[in-house]
């Protein structure tokens, strides 16, 4: 024992004794629940948001079955259109707040601070709060499906007039749940800046830091700057719904399709809130399974500090069909286009690091190339629909539908599987276990392009987005979309089946680096990582 | 740090809300959402291009649970830019209820809006007619000589909502353009 003390120390005395700091403040941690509830340790609200986002995961991925169910064939079967749109509805705010969003928070609780030599996060009792108000926004949104008259049935668009004129009461309660979401998410992103700034390990200097820190510091500043607009167009559907103004509402000199504008200046860098800490993750696993060193890290910075700013500029082309002057949308096109450019850098760059390097399959590695191959076909999807003559075939269409799963799941949730599957042996001590890790990862690839790509065709062929009934001709695609669903879900239950082994600590204990090329400040610690880290900062060269 | 951090926030959130009259002021320079001035703009007797026609079409539907019979007297005209024109709408209250009206118009395409100056419009206010009466509504306007060569037709359709929930007077029989016997001008 080199320092007695309780609190997390700054001291630069004490020797990096991990394994006796880790004894010494095991008898502090609460027992029980309350130790969950009361912790401001970054590796426990780290754990917190990762069940959180994985159970929000499940009740999202059950609401995406049932619409599965309902399009396994044209008619109307198991539920009513009502109860179709609401569960269209949910599913989009579960899966987009409640699981990507809070997957990427607790990932970056749990690996900012180890990545950049930190104890912990610069305010761990907000981290707590940010946390904790979490369950309660969910628990509402999920409540409000239950009263009278049904949950929120306008789309997570939530585009007005449908969600002031034409919807229930129960959007007050979708509101006041997207304000709460909100809250925790702006708390999470002013933490994580905070953070970064001022509590990085002496000689780690900005471009010396890990991807991952850098995406999560940008995806931060992206947060902190749309999240209040969210707030403020939640706010105004509320007041126009509840208390007669008329921000939407032509009659009283309101503006219909200003509420897209609003709602897309917001919900376009909010697709790269959940993609750039999937670029930072890649960018670790890929240099990692290929032994090599990241090809271009100063261009993949730029890059991502170019997707960000250009994330500003390019939210009309979600509406191209509102009859916008040619002069705007040519602008809308040709700023959506550009931002090919730095993604195709990315790409490139992680394709250079794989060149001739001395390459390794496992699974965060499939997960990775996965990622890599998917990924860009739904950016190529995204192309395609960023040619504003084209989009007014394609727009509402399951194409959309398709470019922007294959995006998010096989983009964003691949990226946090890969990233689980990378880093879950450092934090449990143990290597999950492989063999149904790998079934997971060829069920789920398999299954979701079953899932995914033929929707590509029947959104090409005019099959519009969140109706419960379609045409004839679809049928059969449909059939295979729908089986392909059911598969994706079930494969979830592998990974569930090995993160639970994986926390309940079965398997072989793995070495401190866990992974032969694996580098960074978090694989000098031990495995597990203990319960405080860096108490002395590290110091980088 | 953190203060600053918070003050992006609330600055953010304020201008989630200041969007609202950028969204307006940006319409109005650029036109490109079609809306047309909202008050009578004073006709100026500009120099009437007579080289040139431009054909002005009027449409007019009513907003769902709008029960009043609402149509252009005037469905299609051909002016020269500078020319003031005065076209008449017909609106008919079938109900026995009183209702308020207002008007919305749009401009297709959206850049004709910013030539399209209107003297008097019926838009201008709400407009509230007794159960079963009618009334003929005049709306003059000119077209600004500057609008561009390629804009050789465009289209102003009115949407009629019914606001007598929210109306600023209660229903009454002072509309000036109510018809107790033809037309009240």
């Amino acid at each position: 024992m080199t320092k007695a003390t309780d609190l997390p120390s700054h001291g630069a005395d004490v020797t990096a004794d991990h394994e006796n700091h880790h004894d010494e403040h095991e008898h502090h941690i609460p027992k029980g629940v309350m130790r969950w509830i009361l912790t401001t340790n970054h590796k426990d609200i780290g754990t917190l948001y990762l069940w959180f986002s994985f159970i929000m995961f499940l009740t999202g991925g059950a609401m995406a079955m049932v619409i599965r169910a309902e399009l396994f064939q044209p008619g109307l079967q198991i539920v009513e259109p009502d109860f179709f749109n609401q569960m269209t509805t949910v599913h989009g705010l579960i899966m987009v707040f409640g699981a990507v969003m809070p997957a990427f928070v607790g990932l970056a609780n749990w690996l900012v601070p180890m990545m950049i030599g930190a104890p912990d996060m610069a305010l761990p009792r907000m981290n707590n709060w940010s946390f904790w108000i979490l369950p309660f926004a969910f628990t509402i949104l999920l409540a409000s499906l239950f009263t009278e008259g049904g949950g929120p049935n306008f789309g997570w668009t939530f585009y007005a007039p449908l969600s002031t004129t034409y919807s229930n009461d129960s959007t007050a309660l979708f509101v006041f749940s997207v304000h709460i979401m909100g809250i925790s998410s702006i708390m999470g992103a002013i933490n994580v800046i905070v953070t970064i700034f001022n509590m990085r390990a002496p000689g780690m200097t900005w471009m010396k830091m890990p991807l991952f820190v850098w995406t999560w510091l940008i995806t931060a500043f992206l947060l902190i700057a749309v999240m209040p607009v969210l707030a403020g167009a939640v706010t105004m559907v509320l007041t126009d719904k509840f208390f007669g103004t008329s921000f939407f509402d032509a009659a009283g000199g309101g503006d219909p399709v200003m509420f897209q504008h609003i709602f897309w200046f917001f919900g376009h860098p909010e697709v790269y809130i959940m993609i750039l800490p999937a670029f930072g993750i890649i960018s670790h696993i890929v240099p990692t399974f290929a032994r090599k060193p990241l090809f271009g890290y100063a261009s993949m910075v730029y890059a991502t500090a170019s997707i960000a700013l250009l994330s500003f500029v390019v939210w009309a082309h979600h509406m191209f069909t509102t009859g916008m002057p040619v002069y705007m949308e040519m602008f809308f096109m040709f700023a959506t286009m550009l931002i090919s450019v730095p993604t195709g850098v990315k790409v490139f760059n992680w394709v250079a690091t794989m060149w001739r390097g001395s390459m390794t399959f496992e699974v965060p590695m499939l997960f990775a190339l996965a990622f890599i191959v998917l990924f860009t076909i739904g950016g190529l999807s995204g192309l395609m629909l960023a040619i504003t003559p084209v989009d007014f075939q394609y727009h509402d269409t399951y194409f959309v539908v398709a470019h922007f799963h294959y995006v998010l799941v096989t983009g964003a949730i691949f990226s946090i599987m890969a990233a689980v599957y990378y880093w879950l042996p450092k934090w449990t001590g143990k290597m999950f276990n492989v063999g149904l890790a790998k079934a997971h990862f060829w069920c789920s690839l398999i299954s979701v392009n079953v899932l995914f790509f033929p929707m590509h065709f029947v959104g090409l062929a005019g099959m519009p987005r969140r109706i419960p009934d379609y045409s004839l001709q679809f049928a059969d695609y449909n059939q295979w979309i729908s089986i392909g669903g059911f598969a994706f879900g079930l494969s979830q239950l592998i990974f569930l089946v090995v993160v639970i082994q994986a926390c309940r600590k079965q398997g072989e204990p793995v070495s401190d680096r866990v992974w032969e090329g694996a580098n960074g400040l978090e694989w000098e610690i031990p495995s597990p990582a203990p319960y405080h880290t860096f108490e002395t900062p590290p110091v980088v060269k | 740090m953190v203060i600053r951090l918070v003050v992006i926030v609330i600055g953010m959130f304020g201008f989630g809300f200041a969007l609202v009259p950028l969204y307006d002021v940006f319409c109005d320079i650029t036109g490109i959402n079609g809306k047309t001035n909202a008050s009578a703009a004073v006709y100026t007797a500009p120099e009437v291009d007579e080289s040139r026609q431009i054909t002005v079409e009027f449409l007019t539907r009513t907003h769902t649970g709008m029960p009043w019979e609402f149509r252009a007297n005037t469905k299609r005209i051909k002016v020269h830019p500078g020319e003031l024109t005065t076209v008449d709408f017909y609106v008919r209250n079938p109900m026995r209820k009183n209702f308020v009206a207002q008007a919305i118009p749009s401009v297709s395409p959206g850049e004709a809006a910013l030539f399209l100056n209107k003297t008097e419009c019926f838009c201008f206010n709400q407009q509230p007619l007794d159960g079963g009466g009618e009334a003929t509504m005049p709306m003059s306007f000119y077209v600004d000589p500057q609008i561009p060569d390629d804009i050789s037709y465009f289209t102003v359709q009115y949407t009629l909502f019914d606001v007598t929930a929210r109306a600023d007077e209660l229903p009454n029989a002072d509309n000036p353009y109510l018809n107790r016997a033809g037309r009240s001008d």
